[in-house]
């Protein structure tokens, strides 16, 4: 369905939230007039350039960017196809994409008079970074987590309590993300007078879809000025792993104006979407309403959202940011899936072919790029968002392939 | 007239006050739901909240959650739910039955097929709680052509801008949630209460039920005193929790709880 509000990928959301028929804002009473408080100073901050000029200082002198763009040439000679470029988000603080939003919505935190910042988590990237940007800002911070992925994670868990974060594994309905997201929205309900919840990734209801891809797009727009300096060209194609899908907006949206540049977000397809354990909602999904917005969603034909499975507990979860299912139906981007096998074997690919230990979550954008590297031409440009590095992973590696640590 | 506003007329004139059960669709199993409906009746209901159990019920205090958790052991959908309304209608006309849950299962029935059939199976009202009046407006004209209300919730969070916009669009009664919290918290705060519901008469003629936080006959009581309606849910969850193996003394507990709840509110 090519939709009117295709025309310009630059003009959603709407005042209303909305992109397309996605977005919006599907919450509780109690936080309508809260979301609206945020919206509003968000709106303020965009504009005001201390609060601009702070957040960047901190993404060169805290988080350590920009982030290089690496020429994977080693790989790219091994396929025989496109030259592959890695944006290199796993070597910023905490080891993740994750922290460039969090010290966007902690500054926020801070602007708003809010003492006490909440997160959600499922790999326990954003929640590692949610931990360190409130014990720099002196907050206190509770982390919401699966039991699940309490268990899946745990150095991450020992990293947040490190940092002065309480971490509440949280026992409802699957134990793993979605639920802690939910439990999240609980605490905020309940505490909305003195908490920011820091959303991780570009869902939930209005304003943090745009207001998280805003905080995120630092990488696409170094990426852009990265190939041009490297390159002297825009890419073929860009490739980034999507759960909620934050890196894949964060790299994909400076350069959804240029149209001869391939966007492709990369879902996790556990055993395969033929199967029912997968976690790929834009792939195999319908569109729903969860988590304060309309999009994909993993569900049945009642509407009850199902259990996911990834392997990638980043990726692990029943819906996808309301941006993406738009520009999905816009036929801007395209979504496909990587198994849990296939991004395991590119874990150790790039391990052993660049002497980088790539997060479990990426591991399915470098799948996905291989696999399109080899249909391209060697003088075709591709850039893969290597949205974290995998030392959180080692333990479920091992596990996985019955070594013992 | 609708089996809403009929319900709320005769309550007025005998100058007493709705009191409306909250209890999950199918929980703890199908079986009993219908039944416990018609004793809920017996024991002094007015009118029934009959929740649609949903896989993430975010509003929810821990009570409702596994109530909803022990309905989808069942499979319990919300055609089901609609199932055990009609089945209740072949015993009873008169009783409103106000359904309560998430937008989800109703966007993927579709606005248009769900009116239809909830009218048809006597369903008089809808809450969905994360569906605000600014997300509602294709739902409502489907409810509208279907005679069935859509409530909408109140907060204490709420600008008197944001009443004025609610109360616009509301109709059968509007339903102020008394705590910024989840359901099934404790800490109810009656001065407020009675505040907050002075305030939204201020801009709706419509009746102003309460609920979130009304767990005994106390508070039953204490809220009836300003309030058009009392809703209680989680303290009747608890009960059903209790007694899941024993239905008949699931139905005695609710019943003496409600009992008790009703005998308070007309002293």
């Amino acid at each position: 369905m090519k939709e009117d509000t295709c025309n310009d990928y630059y003009s959603m959301p709407d005042e209303r939230g909305h992109f397309g028929v996605y977005g919006g804002k599907f919450v509780a009473e109690t936080l309508m007039e809260p979301i609206e408080e945020l919206r509003q100073a968000y709106e303020k901050v965009k504009t005001d350039e201390q609060f601009q000029a702070a957040f960047d200082k901190d993404l060169a002198d805290y988080v350590g960017r920009p982030s290089p763009l690496y020429h994977a040439q080693r790989w790219s000679d091994e396929l025989g196809g496109a030259q592959i470029y890695l944006k290199r988000e796993d070597l910023n603080h905490t080891g993740a994409h994750k922290i460039n939003n969090t010290i966007g919505q902690g500054l926020l935190a801070k602007y708003m008079g809010k003492k006490r910042i909440i997160a959600e988590t499922g790999a326990g990237q954003h929640g590692v970074a949610s931990a360190t940007v409130a014990a720099r800002l002196g907050m206190e911070c509770v982390v919401y987590m699966g039991e699940e992925d309490v268990k899946r994670q745990a150095p991450n868990v020992y990293r947040m309590k490190l940092l002065g974060a309480k971490v509440v594994p949280v026992t409802s309905g699957s134990r793993t993300l979605k639920d802690a997201l939910n439990e999240a929205m609980r605490d905020w309900v309940t505490n909305i007078d003195n908490t920011f919840y820091i959303i991780g990734t570009v869902a939930g209801p209005h304003p943090y879809p745009a207001m998280v891809r805003d905080f995120q797009t630092v990488i696409g727009r170094e990426a852009k000025r990265q190939i041009l300096e490297k390159a002297g060209r825009l890419p073929d194609a860009l490739v980034a792993c999507v759960g909620g899908g934050s890196n894949a907006i964060g790299l994909f949206h400076p350069f959804l104006g240029d149209e001869d540049v391939k966007m492709y977000g990369v879902e996790g397809a556990g055993d395969g979407i033929d199967t029912p354990n997968h976690a790929a909602p834009l792939c195999a999904g319908s569109p729903g309403v969860l988590h304060g917005n309309r999009t994909y969603l993993m569900e049945d034909d009642n509407g009850q959202i199902i259990e996911t499975h990834c392997v990638s507990a980043g990726l692990d979860y029943p819906g996808v940011g309301p941006e993406h299912a738009w520009l999905k139906d816009c036929g801007r981007a395209s979504y496909v899936p990587i198994t849990d096998k296939e991004a395991l074997a590119a874990f150790h690919v790039l391990t052993l072919t660049e002497g980088i230990i790539p997060a479990l979550e990426s591991s399915h954008a470098l799948a996905y790029g291989a696999k399109l590297a080899k249909t391209m031409d060697k003088d075709k440009i591709i850039i893969i968002n290597l949205s974290g590095r995998g030392d959180k992973d080692i333990n479920t590696i091992a596990e996985i392939e019955g070594i013992e640590l | 007239m609708s089996r809403l506003q009929a319900s709320f007329e005769t309550l007025k004139s005998a100058n007493k006050t709705a009191l409306i059960p909250y209890i999950t669709a199918g929980d703890p199993h199908p079986s009993v739901t219908v039944n416990l409906m018609h004793d809920m009746v017996q024991a002094g209901a007015s009118i029934l909240e009959l929740g649609i159990p949903f896989s993430d019920p975010m509003a929810e205090g821990p009570v409702i959650q596994l109530a909803c958790e022990r309905a989808l052991k069942h499979n319990v959908s919300l055609t089901d739910v609609l199932g055990m309304v009609k089945e209740f209608r072949s015993k009873d006309n008169d009783t409103p039955i106000v359904l309560m849950g998430y937008t989800n299962p109703v966007e993927v029935m579709g606005y248009e097929k769900f009116a239809k059939a909830a009218a048809s199976s006597g369903v008089d009202g809808l809450i969905l709680v994360d569906l605000p009046p600014e997300e509602g407006a294709d739902l409502i004209s489907a409810l509208n052509v279907n005679k069935i209300d859509m409530i909408f919730l109140l907060a204490p969070t709420s600008t008197d801008e944001r009443m004025q916009l609610i109360c616009d669009q509301a109709s059968g009664f509007v339903y102020y949630v008394s705590l910024k919290g989840v359901t099934g918290s404790a800490n109810l705060d009656v001065a407020s209460v009675v505040k907050k519901v002075e305030q939204i008469r201020g801009h709706t003629s419509i009746p102003v039920g309460v609920g979130f936080g009304i767990r005994d006959a106390e508070s039953a009581a204490q809220v009836a005193s300003v309030a058009d309606a009392v809703v209680v849910g989680s303290a009747l969850v608890n009960r059903i929790a209790e007694n899941a193996d024993n239905p008949e003394e699931m139905s005695k507990q609710v019943c003496a709880l409600l009992s008790s709840m009703r005998e308070a509110m007309d002293k």
